[in-house]
């Protein structure tokens, strides 16, 4: 290993980064970008759902119910309407999501001591938001109902018991459960993707196509000495990037951040030897800049988004699906973010994580200059 | 002589790819300080020799040493002696006369001490000073392929290969280009060049023409003129041309007929004897013809004999 021909390498490459505005939005720009985009558009929580009303009582009772859901932060009442059709086009067209229909004798049904049943019309197209609009009109319409009969109960003079069994819940790591602090340290997964496959594939797939290479193995240069000094000004920028979302996680979405600056750095960095690695053997291979891209996406960054437990849970998984998942390093990464940002997990706890990622690293640096070869074919 | 006092040695170097045998058995031995010329037309198998010879191709079959290293188990040993130019131009485009110079003084470890001087001789030889912080892809031709033998020499290397280093390039380019080489080989350098321009084999002290794989004929450009034809060549003047050709194709005695400018070239076995039938021959056809001599060959009448003899025209630009 000659220091002054990797160097003369890695200037090379730091010069043409520095020249090609595209890669250098992509290093600056897309981080940012996806921050946002996950930080802001992709928002499990269920906020403001918009809701249509049919009020067939009009009476006290039944606008004291509508308060209810009023005051309810997950429901909106968008509009009350007099007929039946109009919630049947509403649901169709998406204006609503939830209609309530209130009955003609809901407010004399309760004064008789009841039982009378209100109806709600859900979009269940998206199961899992008709899920959790049907467990939160059951929680309204239970509170409403509950204080019904306390009113009833003091009425007659009577005290209400309490409740035999009750509930304290205490969330832990996520106290807000805001989805945004469980998505938003992920994103750094899809961002050491992007910046350490996609980008290294294109720049050796280049120097094929353009038939740089040819002139480059011609001297005297090594290969490690070319993979390192090419992929050495990557490292660089994708470190500048891990530094970047964390401060854009930390200061802008106000993401919790626990554990270890340090682990998430070295975490970091083990990931993007991964990634450069894998981009690396990926443009040897392909010796060509538009595959090379496309199956650079296809095998870190689709799997870092659909697979690695970034947006969906692991568990929850096929058991099939789940085996894969081990076998792909941006699992271990993702939960060793999540950890660390949320949890602060100690570093030594954190190997069941590290030590994959560690191995993978290893196998796949050893795979990369195993097959780069300074031959032409 | 014995075989350190060449600079490239190959005995019985082939190549194949997959069926397709690109270099079949070709032994060479050139001496130090040589323009050895690689004739042939495209695709006859020059540039995969030379990648041989550089250590970018394994070789299938044979051996080949470069500066005494064997380029298939030594090639790292055989790069830092050689300068290498390919084919096509593959310097970065997108880095600036001076920052490509940098980097390959970088790649060929040139000491820091000697570093500007040698970078300052290379601007110098390549006559590019003055134009170091211009984007290298927006150059002319020429001046790119100047480029490229800089970055290919920085080093002082004992032997340079150059693959086509003036396809593409303008005449006049083109001349300057062979000055340098010939300066270089005047400082000692063995030189490699490929090319498929025949009046640039001329500036070569030894000639290979290749063609289909194989060497079909090896000399100084005045031995192939004299001593590879098959038969002797005439020059002949008449009227219509275009008919004529074709006519005299199937004449007898003729072993090949092809315009050249305005006049025919005659492949003939005996000259002498040739002549006068040619004459009756192209009256009797009502072919009117106003000149027939005798002529030395060119190194494309060399080049087209040696290759129609092994059967196919070979396709050659002049």
């Amino acid at each position: 290993m000659n220091f002054n021909r990797l160097a003369a390498v890695a200037r090379k490459e730091i010069i043409q980064i520095l020249r090609d505005s595209r890669s250098l939005a992509i290093v600056v720009l897309m981080p940012v970008t996806l921050m946002l985009l996950f930080g802001y558009g992709v928002n499990l929580d269920l906020k403001g759902l918009p809701v249509y009303v049919l009020d067939r009582d009009g009476s006290q009772q039944s606008q004291d119910l509508l308060k209810h859901f009023q005051a309810s932060s997950y429901f909106h009442i968008a509009r009350v309407v007099n007929d039946y059709p109009t919630i049947a086009r509403a649901l169709d067209d998406g204006s609503a999501k939830m209609a309530i229909v209130i009955p003609w004798n809901f407010s004399q049904r309760l004064s008789e001591g009841g039982p009378v049943e209100v109806q709600a019309l859900v979009d269940a197209t998206d199961d899992n938001t008709a899920n959790v609009l049907i467990g939160y009109t059951q929680a309204v319409v239970q509170g409403y109902s509950s204080e019904v009969q306390t009113t009833w109960l003091n009425q007659r003079g009577q005290q209400i018991q309490p409740a035999p069994v009750g509930v304290q819940t205490r969330t832990w790591y996520n106290e807000d459960l805001e989805s945004s602090a469980f998505i938003i340290p992920g994103v750094l997964a899809l961002v050491m993707s992007v910046i350490g496959a996609f980008l290294t594939s294109l720049t050796i797939a280049r120097e094929w196509e353009r038939g740089t290479m040819e002139q480059l193995i011609s001297t005297p240069v090594s290969a490690m000495e070319i993979m390192l000094g090419k992929l050495a000004p990557y490292f660089v920028l994708g470190m500048f990037d891990v530094v970047l979302c964390a401060v854009i996680a930390i200061y802008w979405f106000h993401v919790p951040f626990r554990g270890s600056f340090v682990t998430l750095l070295i975490s970091s960095a083990m990931f993007l030897v991964v990634v450069l690695s894998l981009g690396f053997f990926i443009s040897v291979l392909a010796k060509n800049q538009f595959a090379a891209s496309q199956i650079a996406l296809l095998i870190t960054f689709l799997p870092a988004f659909l697979l690695s437990g970034f947006l969906f849970a692991i568990e929850q998984m096929p058991i099939v699906l789940q085996w894969i998942t081990r076998i792909l390093p941006a699992r271990y990464y993702v939960s060793v973010l999540k950890k660390i940002f949320l949890k602060g997990t100690a570093t030594a706890m954190l190997s069941a994580d590290l030590i994959p990622l560690a191995v993978f690293a290893f196998v796949l640096t050893l795979l990369a200059t195993r097959a780069f070869h300074k031959r032409l074919t | 002589m014995p075989e350190a006092n060449y600079s490239v040695v190959v005995e019985n170097l082939g190549k194949r790819f997959g069926g397709f045998v690109a270099v079949d058995g070709l032994n060479l031995k050139i001496p130090k300080g040589e323009v050895f010329g690689f004739l042939g037309p495209n695709g006859a198998g020059k540039s995969t020799t030379i990648r041989m010879l550089c250590g970018l191709l394994k070789p299938s079959t044979g051996r080949a040493s470069v500066a005494g290293f064997d380029v298939g188990r030594e090639p790292e040993a055989v790069r830092q002696n050689i300068g290498y130019m390919s084919q096509k131009f593959s310097l970065y485009n997108d880095l600036k006369v001076i920052e490509n110079l940098r980097l390959f003084a970088g790649l060929y470890s040139v000491p820091s001490q000697l570093l500007r001087q040698r970078i300052d001789w290379a601007l110098e030889m390549s006559n590019l000073r003055g134009q170091e912080n211009l984007i290298t892809g927006t150059l002319p031709g020429g001046w790119k392929q100047r480029l490229a033998l800089g970055c290919a020499v920085l080093h002082k290397p004992p032997i340079l290969f150059l693959d086509e280093p003036t396809s593409g390039v303008d005449p006049i380019s083109r001349r300057q280009f062979w000055d340098l080489i010939h300066h270089m080989a005047e400082a000692g350098v063995t030189v490699f060049v490929t090319t498929h321009y025949m009046e640039e084999a001329e500036y070569c002290n030894r000639l290979a023409l290749i063609f289909r794989g194989t060497m079909v004929a090896l000399g100084t450009p005045s031995e192939l003129k004299r001593d590879s034809m098959k038969g002797e060549l005439l020059l002949v003047e008449c009227d219509p041309l275009g008919p004529a050709v074709e006519m005299l194709q199937s004449a007898p005695g003729v072993l090949d007929a092809a315009v050249f400018g305005n006049a025919l070239h005659l492949v003939v076995q005996d000259s002498a004897a040739a002549a006068p039938q040619i004459h009756a021959y192209l009256s009797e056809r009502k072919v009117s013809l106003r000149k027939i001599e005798r002529i030395r060959p060119t190194l494309e009448d060399v080049f087209v004999s040696v290759t129609t003899v092994r059967g196919g025209a070979a396709e050659v630009n002049s």
